[in-house]
């Protein structure tokens, strides 16, 4: 309990280091919202840490619901509202329940030893290094390039700027997905049915 | 600063002593109902110096204290921490879930204008959905960390169950935004405030008679009654997803079902029956339609408003409480058939019907 509390502090303080930093953020001009950030930013880690550690499945993918919750959480604190609640109906609600669902009726046993072939290993490592190296440039030039804290422009978040930008500026990435979902169901049916012919 | 974080604070209790109220007052409303339906006594064994008080001494007083000391087993070979932690993620959406139900309109207090709704969100509805979402994870997780056969087919059961009525309540209640053209829970309440033809409360029920239907089978199969309690039976799986727990973590899982039995009824206020709306009941008193007024000072319109949310979500919660004693139970398959090949065609064509009104000739409110 204590060493947790230890390594969340520790996180915590590393996470506000990573706003003064990176964010350019005088280390006067803190305020709450940054140490919400931090405490959240934290508690993801530590949960993000449990799904790679955990060698039960089950712990794992739940510890993975844990992470998305908190990401739902960090939109709330971010006013983005309507993404938040998506976020946790979709993957907290819905997906995750799946992933819960395959993992019990197949049975998997504790500690699987599929990270023990070196196949998986080196592949594991070149897609992890990938996207430490993504992650590193995306930090470093933020897409919309770092600016201060404005004033959130009216309507931010609401419901209506969601629509409006998925159904104008987003709308042939919206039509392809749904595309793609259809498909990815009319597959599924098809390999189901396949057997009970 | 201070005063608005001490508002939040008593609202948000009053939220959580009103849900565990009413589910521990819906334990005595069942055992009674179920006797009057079955023409028995019902519960009314206990009693102080011979006061039962018609069963609530029994229902209130003494079980919680027996379930309180009995003894907490977890069985040999369960996840020990996944087991006590499955009735707390069980209770706790349902509680958070009634903070976004507005339980009236706006208070003034000393120019203070309180909104009687614990989380005043732009997105409530979506926000209810979303806690009602994770509900499933309780029920998953009971079944697993068991480690028991009934408890993990019971768990298995109650999460296809509750993913598949989930979409057809999510569709019945995409219907109602579309009416309201919002998904401000307090919004569509104020929006049920107007008057059809100047005398018709133009509550959520008459633009959505269909909607209402699917919303409340969907809620009942949520909540895992009967006619759709399939994770119980007592012949095959004992009692599903909690058969493994005894105590007080039993009692979780037992008020988790009270409680969302609330909330249910709280929903259906909310979006069908016009949420803390009193007919002709204005922010300055009554307006009758045939030009009478009275008029009645602010806080006891609020009082009204309150009174009036509390009696529709107990006449919600007696109306669940009566189709659980009466209707027969459905079979798995019948469940499944039933919430997918009628419900969510149903709730589909609900909502092509209403698309195609309310773009033909736009939103009524």
């Amino acid at each position: 309990m204590l060493v947790g509390l230890g390594v969340l502090a520790l996180l915590m303080i590393l996470s506000l280091a990573g706003v003064v930093v990176v964010g350019g953020i005088d280390v006067a001009s803190l305020n709450a919202g940054h140490v919400v950030f931090a405490l959240l930013a934290s508690l993801m880690i530590l949960s993000a840490l449990g799904v790679i550690l955990n060698r039960s499945p089950i712990r794992s993918a739940l510890s993975l619901v844990v992470t998305l919750f908190l990401l739902a959480v960090t939109f709330v604190s971010l006013n983005a509202y309507v993404v938040a609640m998506l976020q946790v109906i979709v993957y907290a609600g819905a997906i995750m329940v799946l992933f819960l669902f395959v993992i019990m009726l197949l049975n998997l046993q504790e500690d699987r030893p599929a990270m023990a072939r070196a196949g998986v290993r080196g592949a594991a490592a070149v897609v992890g290094s990938l996207f430490l190296l993504a992650a590193a440039h995306f930090v470093a030039h933020p897409l919309g390039g770092t600016q201060a804290a404005a004033a959130l422009p009216a309507g931010f978040g609401s419901i209506e700027q969601l629509a409006e930008n998925l159904f104008t500026r987003s709308l042939l990435a919206f039509e392809v997905t749904s595309i793609l979902l259809l498909v990815a169901i009319v597959g599924a049916v098809v390999l189901a049915k396949r057997k009970l012919e | 600063m201070w005063i608005e974080v001490g508002i939040a604070a008593i609202k948000a209790l009053v939220v959580i002593l009103m849900v565990l109220s009413l589910a521990g007052v819906l334990g005595w409303v069942e055992r009674k109902g179920s006797a009057l339906i079955q023409d028995r006594v019902g519960a009314n064994r206990a009693s102080i110096f011979g006061v039962a008080a018609a069963g609530l001494v029994n229902t209130l007083m003494a079980d919680p204290l027996k379930f309180l000391t009995k003894e907490d087993i977890i069985p040999a070979r369960a996840d020990r921490l996944l087991h006590t932690l499955a009735p707390c993620v069980n209770l706790f959406p349902v509680i958070v879930a009634f903070a976004a139900l507005p339980i009236g309109d706006v208070l003034t207090i000393g120019g203070r204008v309180i909104t009687l709704q614990a989380i005043p969100l732009n997105v409530g509805i979506l926000y209810v959905l979303a806690m009602l979402s994770l509900g499933v994870y309780g029920v998953v997780l009971g079944g697993w960390a068991s480690n028991d056969r009934f408890s993990l087919l019971g768990g298995i059961r109650g999460s296809a169950q509750m993913i598949s009525y989930e979409i057809g309540m999510g569709l019945s209640v995409v219907a109602m935004v579309m009416t309201f053209g919002t998904l401000d829970l307090q919004a569509m309440v104020r929006a049920q405030g107007h008057l059809i033809g100047g005398w018709l409360p133009a509550w959520g029920i008459l633009y959505q008679p269909l909607g209402f239907l699917i919303f409340l089978c969907c809620g009942i199969a949520e909540s895992k009654r009967v006619p759709f309690d399939m994770p119980e039976g007592e012949s095959e799986l004992i009692a599903g997803y909690f058969t493994e727990y005894s105590g007080m973590k039993y009692l979780m899982f037992f008020m988790t079902d009270f409680a969302e039995v609330a909330v249910i009824a709280g929903l259906v206020t909310t979006l069908f029956f016009g949420g803390w709306q009193v007919p002709f009941l204005m922010s300055g008193g009554f307006h009758f339609p045939g030009g009478a007024t009275l008029l009645l000072p602010q806080l006891l319109v609020v009082l009204l408003q309150v009174a009036a949310f509390m009696v529709k979500v107990l006449f919600f919660c007696w109306l669940q409480v009566l189709v659980r004693w009466t209707l027969p139970r459905l079979r798995y398959d019948q469940l499944m058939w039933f919430g997918w090949k009628g419900l969510l065609p149903l709730s589909l064509a609900n909502v092509l019907a209403t698309a195609t009104i309310v773009l033909a000739i736009g939103a009524p409110v």
